[in-house]
């Protein structure tokens, strides 16, 4: 069955699309990830134009958000105040962010700009996930190995415009969060990601967070620099198609139920190392697209602002 | 589902194929032979409907020729765009777009439909002359330095080959008799929307004699339509109301969650 995509302008099978929001889903689920850095070059490779993909990507995780968002509320996971830190330096970086990807767009080289950072990004986050994994799996196996310290001193926390975040249980400067709020937002409007991935990471090893907050703080602020995302790229580039995160989102709400259910009966450090090579392969396929020699050198495409 | 916009297109065409089929006998008959179109065709349809569920649609062409035996060729073109032609260089490792040219006037879509192969109707200046013929098509050049604009013209029209906008095959007409002709023109799922020429070309020995051009458009109709009029319009509430559908649809998939 057909549906035809009024702003991606092309009609789709819907069973495809709903498959594929399924799929992600489900590992999503399965890992208790944001899904958006599969879903995205997912998209691409459909035949979804670039721009169309990562604002509607943008959009459909604000709503797989929302409901992670709200269990972690109800039990308290949320650090509200360090959570807002990271939300105005999320709207800095997803407001520029989209700028950015305006201008890109006119150039030409949006296309190049997005498989680049996921190279890069899914590159380095992989191999990481990867080592880590391997690492602690054969931790497991020698019982009494060292346990790390709670965090270490260093630079960062000499930076001035120090603030007490008490659920985190934290004293450090604000810059930090704010920072890492600003890369995330400039990343979740260009590549159409929420930006767990590299946010949960920043916030255990460079805040020392506690990592029961991690999670539902970097949802809370994932809600809205979506949402700020989705608008601007509305308004400005005219890139969001609701029907298209419509089927993504109903596809993906059926996956990720199976997901969960699958993830606890499965073992966390294996299940890691697994997304790890998802992610890597991912990497690869985006990697080998830009290095190899594509069947026409020419491309063409409709001229966009009209004077 | 997917016989759907061809039944929608037969439906109209049952309607209306009788009355105009009689028009154009009618004008063969007793139009005087000299001031007569020495050719007359229409389309089963002047509008094609994109609808949400489109999935490509087909339309008739049917008209008579006056006089002995000829050829004819049609030449359906879209609405005129301006395409940027990007070439992508190797550079450091990576194939990055590099030089770009800008065609002014290319028509959307192009699709081409004759009698016989077109190198058998007439020769390639007189083919050129009209523009027909994919390799023919007319567009603006781009202005200022452009040392390889064949090359860059020849990637513009390869890449709506790819896409189907510039369908390889050409398409048949076929002749009742020796006056009526008829021709089925097919297009994608992803046709571009906007005001279409038909025009139907009758040639003899070789030069064109007589053309007539029809009129079509495509544009997108229904909730899709809808939808997309809205986000451009309204491009502020259309950006609140896709958060808003979000939040619901988030909230919605926890509130089930947690029950079951």
């Amino acid at each position: 069955m057909q549906i035809y995509l009024p702003i991606a302008e092309l009609s789709v099978n819907i069973f495809l699309f709903l498959g594929m929001g399924a799929g992600v889903g489900f590992l999503s689920g399965l890992f208790g990830v944001g899904g958006g850095f599969l879903m995205t070059p997912l998209l691409i490779f459909a035949g979804i134009p670039p721009a169309v993909a990562v604002a509607t990507e943008a959009n459909q995780i604000v709503a797989s958000s929302v409901s992670g968002a709200l269990a972690h509320w109800r039990r308290g996971n949320v650090d509200i105040k360090m959570g807002v830190v990271l939300l105005i330096g999320g709207f800095i970086g997803s407001t520029l962010g989209v700028w950015v990807f305006g201008l890109l767009r006119g150039l030409g080289q949006i296309d190049l700009v997005i498989r680049l950072s996921y190279v890069v990004f899914l590159g380095i986050i992989g191999a990481l996930m990867l080592v880590e994994s391997v690492r602690a799996i054969s931790r497991q196996r020698k019982p009494g190995g060292k346990r790390r310290k709670l965090h270490q001193h260093n630079w960062l926390h000499g930076l001035p415009f120090k603030m007490r975040f008490r659920r985190s249980k934290l004293y450090i400067s604000a810059l930090l969060p704010l920072g890492i709020g600003v890369l995330v937002g400039i990343l979740a409007a260009i590549m159409g990601v929420g930006g767990g991935f590299i946010m949960v990471p920043a916030m255990i090893y460079l805040l020392g967070m506690p990592t029961s907050m991690v999670v539902g703080t970097s949802l809370f602020q994932i809600i809205f620099v979506t949402a700020n995302v989705t608008f601007l790229q509305a308004w400005q580039n005219q890139t969001v198609d609701i029907f298209l995160a419509l089927l993504l989102l109903t596809g993906g709400v059926i996956g990720a139920q199976f997901g969960t259910r699958a993830g606890a009966k499965l073992p966390g450090e294996q299940l890691r190392s697994m997304l790890a090579l998802i992610v890597l392969g991912v990497c690869a396929r985006l990697a080998y697209d830009l290095l190899a020699r594509p069947d026409d050198v020419f491309s063409i495409g409709a001229m966009m602002g009209h004077g | 589902m997917r016989l759907r916009p061809q039944m929608a297109a037969l439906g109209p065409l049952a309607r209306q194929l009788g009355p105009r089929l009689l028009l154009a006998i009618m004008l063969l008959g007793f139009a005087p032979r000299t001031l007569a179109q020495a050719v007359v065709a229409d389309l089963s349809d002047h509008l094609i409907a994109v609808t949400t569920g489109f999935d490509g649609a087909k339309l008739l062409l049917f008209g008579a020729i006056e006089g002995d035996a000829a050829d004819v060729i049609v030449v359906v073109r879209g609405p005129p765009e301006e395409i940027v032609v990007r070439r992508k260089e190797r550079i450091g490792g990576i194939w990055i777009n590099n030089r770009k040219l800008i065609f002014g006037g290319v028509p959307a879509f192009y699709r081409l439909a004759s009698t016989q192969p077109l190198e058998a109707i007439a020769s390639d200046r007189v083919l050129a002359r009209h523009g027909i013929g994919v390799e023919d098509i007319r567009m603006i050049n781009p202005t200022g330095e452009n040392g390889d604009l064949s090359t860059f013209r020849e990637a513009l029209i390869r890449n709506k080959k790819r896409l189907g906008l510039y369908p390889k095959a050409n398409g048949e007409i076929t002749f009742l008799g020796n006056r009526l002709f008829r021709s089925d023109i097919f297009f994608p799922s992803n046709v571009p929307t906007g005001t279409y020429d038909v025009t139907v070309y009758l040639l003899r020995g070789g030069k064109v004699i007589s053309a007539q051009t029809t009129p079509l458009t495509v544009s997108k109709i229904g909730l899709g339509a809808r939808a997309f009029a809205f986000a451009h319009s309204h491009s502020i509430l259309y950006g609140i109301a896709a958060i808003a559908m979000a939040l619901f649809a988030g909230w919605l998939a926890g509130a089930v969650a947690k029950r079951s």
